[in-house]
């Protein structure tokens, strides 16, 4: 087993290969201790700092956290709230008393109506399920624009470091984005083109996320499509 | 996820002045591409890509008893499974009702149109004749699953040999196969679907598009325009005069997959 150098190396490993062998490591994300083994749980990419091993998962479904923003679609109406369907492998639930203004409880439906798209923020991820918000800035329910999915795992490249490329892209199309942690990505441009625009860069985006200096290649890509199109 | 309600609004919105998503035209089809005898074992098979759809179909053959109504006659069964590796939206288990559809579906326009001659399927009269069962699996569904399969089924039954049957044991020899293919007529059904999103008609639309469809209408028939099949799916109603267009729509399209695959039926 050679020994994996201080944060650098890092290596793609699928679930139940051997990471690292020794008793000074500590399982962390995406891993488990079997005897004195480190063992990968997920498919991904494997890094050692500290003596604490992780996987950073390329694919799988979206693990709910606490303070994630996601975006969701209502399913059900009940009569404490909502229930949101956001990708994972349970449903989450928007409580009545979570929506920034008063609502009779006929009056459900006018807020979000089964079908609806919602912006939405995770308050609480417990057995009982995972719980949501939309009392604060920027959460609120989805009248117009493009709604798409990608994998969830790709989400930090079309963010980008500090939001580099997704501000990037904001200042080339002129669209409003949103990037829910969940995958989902809701677009609101002046027109239909802008938006689809959008949708062809993010999709260039997941493709290449492996590759390193990501954010150049995409301003690049703006300029080879701004200078097709005249 | 189902795509959201959002989306479909801009899908049709677009789709009214006339454009699409991935820049097709309204009555064009993605990429097609048809490879054959992928399978060793199965007496013929297909893989068939409509753009990053993806099935599989394959044949296999038997003797078994004819059904009472039809002593002289061999059988065809056609089945479809819709694997869970396919799609995030199929699970495993008995089919449902998807699957039974897409099965359905091909099945009839492979029956009604008589381009396998289950007159010659047969060995002895009430006793004995071919079986021969379609098998349909999906490898990716990206839209359209049905054309595919239907274009699958096609050239996976063009490409069926024989297998060597034993007449004294009665045994069906899988590992030899004869230089005979399956007995066809050359009324080629060609399944195409026309899919009805707001007051537009598509074809071969993109699992987005699938999803925002109002309508639909699978026609089963050949490119010179004969017509052996037919069924509409999904909620929305069509007018005669929509009617009208659809049947326009689908002799084109028939007329454009078939120049594509004209080939591999050959």
């Amino acid at each position: 087993m050679n020994k994996m150098t201080e944060g650098m190396e890092r290596k793609i490993v699928i679930p139940g290969e051997l990471i690292v062998a020794g008793e000074e490591y500590l399982p962390g994300e995406g891993t488990e201790k079997n005897g004195s083994e480190i063992v990968a749980l997920r498919y991904g990419l494997a890094e050692e700092s500290n003596h604490l091993v992780k996987v950073i998962a390329l694919s799988g479904v979206y693990q709910p956290r606490i303070g994630n923003v996601v975006i969701g679609k209502v399913e059900n109406i009940t009569f404490y709230g909502w229930v949101i369907s956001i990708d994972a492998a349970d449903d989450a639930f928007l409580p009545l008393q979570e929506v920034p203004k008063y609502v009779s409880k006929e009056g459900l439906s006018e807020v979000l109506d089964i079908g609806d798209m919602v912006v939405a923020k995770i308050i609480g991820v417990n057995t009982r399920g995972i719980d949501l918000t939309i009392k604060s800035r920027g959460l609120e329910r989805i009248d117009d624009g493009l709604v798409i999915k990608i994998n969830p795992n790709k989400v930090p490249r079309v963010i980008g470091k500090e939001g580099s490329m997704i501000n990037l892209i904001k200042d080339n199309s002129g669209c409003n984005i949103t990037v829910g942690q969940n995958g989902l990505i809701w677009i609101l441009g002046k027109n239909i083109e802008d938006e689809l625009l959008v949708k062809k860069v993010i999709n260039f985006i997941t493709e290449k996320s492996f590759i390193s200096g990501l954010t150049e290649e995409v301003e690049e890509w703006f300029k080879n499509e701004k200078g097709g199109n005249k | 996820m189902k795509t959201p309600r959002v989306t479909a609004n801009r899908i049709d919105e677009y789709l009214s002045s006339g454009k699409r998503f991935d820049g097709r035209k309204l009555n064009e089809f993605r990429e097609i591409s048809i490879e054959t005898g992928i399978s060793k074992k199965a007496e013929g098979s297909a893989r068939v890509r409509i753009g990053k759809t993806e099935v599989l179909v394959g044949i296999k053959m038997d003797v078994a008893a004819p059904y009472p109504d039809s002593p002289n006659k061999g059988n065809l069964m056609v089945t479809s499974e819709l694997l869970p590796l396919s799609s995030s939206r199929f699970e495993s288990g008995p089919p449902k009702f998807p699957a039974i559809e897409l099965g359905r579906l091909i099945d009839r326009a492979i029956r009604e149109s008589k381009f396998v001659d289950f007159e010659k399927l047969c060995i002895k009269e009430g006793e004995k004749v071919w079986s021969i069962f379609v098998d349909i699996y999906s490898i990716n569904a990206d839209g359209n699953l049905v054309d595919a399969a239907g274009i699958g089924a096609l050239a996976a039954l063009k490409t069926a040999k024989f297998p060597k049957y034993d007449e004294e044991t009665g045994k069906v020899i899988y590992d030899e196969h004869t230089d005979v293919s399956v007995p066809l007529s050359k009324e080629i059904p060609i399944v195409t679907t026309i899919y009805k999103i707001g007051k537009s008609l598509i074809v071969d639309p993109t699992q987005e598009e699938e999803d925002a469809c109002e309508a639909r209408v699978v026609i089963g028939g050949t490119a010179e325009g004969t017509i052996f099949s037919m069924q509409k799916g999904d909620a929305k109603e069509i007018s005669i005069e929509e009617m009208n267009k659809v049947l326009e729509l689908s002799k084109e399209s028939k007329k454009n997959v078939f120049s594509k695959i004209e080939k591999f039926l050959k």
